[in-house]
């Protein structure tokens, strides 16, 4: 049996949005959605699933990992988007494993940087774990944010998406409720410091 | 909230929305690059903010207070208009102060009042290419952004100094954005261009006919162009307002007879009456 998708289609797609949207332009703010907008399939937590379904269409496709693969039936019913065999064809990218290599997803073009994916990173915990310390367009100064569950060579990872820009992948991590965005302008440095 | 029967919220279709929303995502990411997306028919012709509203359209919800401007005014058609339009499909509280607002669609005006946290600032665009007036093909100027080859403005502005002494460019000044996307601030005053740098609002752009979105995060640099021995200077008529006595807002002129009679007022409404209950 599949479970709802939201509500109300319009207003929470809304809210969902605009939690995405004040993530994006402030990088490292932890966004929560309201618990209950949605009974999200499992493994998707609740943020990982309304992302998907305020944003995912029949305009884009979607690759799933093998541990978010049982969320396909939920997906392609409520947001009808086609689901890719190959990441690298795909406009987001859900990862609930490994968070996929950076480098074999769509990074648009130079003169097309906006055609590039958009990944999609489910993670332990985004109130403990490693702290990220963010700069860049969004933050004043310094952003704070605690990740559990990235690869452990993240940083240099990260620091490779952004060496080509104006090319390079979006980066949105949720985690049960909450969400966080890390846009392909942001620089990350590791540690406490 | 009460929305006009017959019409979703916000007037635009759900699809239409995801696919604005991803392009406005995608314009916050990439600080001045002008993503395309495909404009829809609005209730009301090209030139009257239909790239705007389709962004407001795509952004607001039941908690905004929305606020509209039109060179700086509350009260004038359009920005009179756009707000019953948004309070007809969205149901949304309407404002004509600054501070109260959390969304502000502009024609060409930035308030006077600093923007703040948590606002969000839609710019209405009628060109958003900066470079068209010197390139007229797009998919060459598609390729000076993506070599980030700037050059042809520098000379136009060089050209400027060498004719007339100073940049003769008095609204829709260039600007670079993030140090890397050269950016059409919208017909904004060059007075207002400063008021862009490191704002703590949001600030997204459309552009209807031309089909256009772009953005600049906040908090992100926003410089007008110049060059080291002619530094950009925002203008502004040398006058006070004749209404609040402002002498740092930017002013309209009116002319008041046939014999060269002209008075000042501040551009923006909201300022300018604030200011005269203050003084009372």
């Amino acid at each position: 049996m599949l479970s709802p998708g939201f509500a109300d289609p319009a207003l929470d797609a809304q809210r969902c949005f605009r939690a995405v949207l004040e993530a994006t332009s402030r990088p490292g703010r932890v966004q929560r959605l309201a618990e209950g907008v949605l009974e999200p399939p499992a493994p998707l937590g609740l943020a990982a699933a309304a992302v998907l379904l305020s944003l995912t269409d029949a305009d884009t496709p979607v690759w799933l990992d093998a541990e978010a693969a049982p969320a396909a039936d939920w997906l392609r019913f409520h947001a009808g988007c086609p689901l890719v065999a190959a990441p690298g064809d795909a406009a987001f990218v859900m990862a609930c494993g490994a968070m996929p290599p950076l480098d074999g997803l769509n990074a648009g073009t130079e003169e097309a940087p906006h055609e590039s994916a958009t990944l999609l990173v489910q993670v332990a915990a985004l109130d403990r774990g490693v702290t990220l310390r963010l700069s860049g367009p969004g933050i004043a100064r310094e952003h704070r944010l605690r990740v559990a569950g990235l690869p452990p060579d993240f940083g240099l990872r990260w620091a490779r998406n952004g060496a080509g820009f104006p090319r390079g992948v979006d980066l949105v991590l949720c985690a049960g409720a909450a969400l966080a965005a890390l846009p392909r302008t942001v620089r990350i440095t590791e540690g406490d410091g | 909230m009460t929305i006009a029967a017959g019409y979703n919220f916000g007037y635009l279709d759900e699809a239409t929305k995801r696919m604005i929303r991803r392009a406005i995502l995608k314009a916050v990411a990439i600080p001045g690059h002008q993503v395309p997306f495909g404009s829809r028919e609005m209730p009301l012709p090209y030139g009257w903010g239909t790239g705007g509203i389709q962004v407001t359209a795509s952004v607001i919800g039941p908690d905004d207070v929305l606020k509209v401007i039109d060179q700086g005014a509350d009260d004038t058609t359009n920005a009179v208009s756009i707000r019953r339009f948004f309070a007809k499909v969205a149901g949304v509280a309407t404002t004509g102060r600054t501070a109260e607002a959390t969304l502000i669609q502009t024609r060409h005006r930035i308030p006077e009042t600093p923007l703040r946290e948590g606002q969000i600032l839609v710019y209405q665009v009628p060109m958003p290419e900066p470079l068209f007036r010197l390139e007229p093909r797009v998919a060459e100027t598609q390729r000076m952004h993506a070599l980030a080859d700037y050059g042809l403005m520098h000379v136009k502005l060089y050209e400027d100094i060498a004719r007339y002494g100073h940049v003769a460019i008095s609204y829709n000044y260039p600007v670079m954005v993030n140090r890397r996307y050269l950016m059409a601030p919208s017909p904004i005053p060059a007075f207002d261009n400063p008021k862009m740098d490191r704002m703590p609002a949001l600030q997204l752009f459309g552009a209807g006919r031309e089909k256009r979105i772009y953005a600049v995060p906040p908090h992100t640099e926003v410089r007008s162009l110049d060059f080291e021995d002619h530094p950009f200077v925002p203008i502004r008529a040398d006058a006070a307002c004749s209404l609040c006595g402002s002498r740092d807002t930017y002013l309209d002129e009116i002319v008041t007879d046939d014999r060269g009679g002209r008075r000042f007022i501040c551009s923006d409404t909201d300022w300018c009456a604030s200011r005269r209950e203050e003084g009372r």
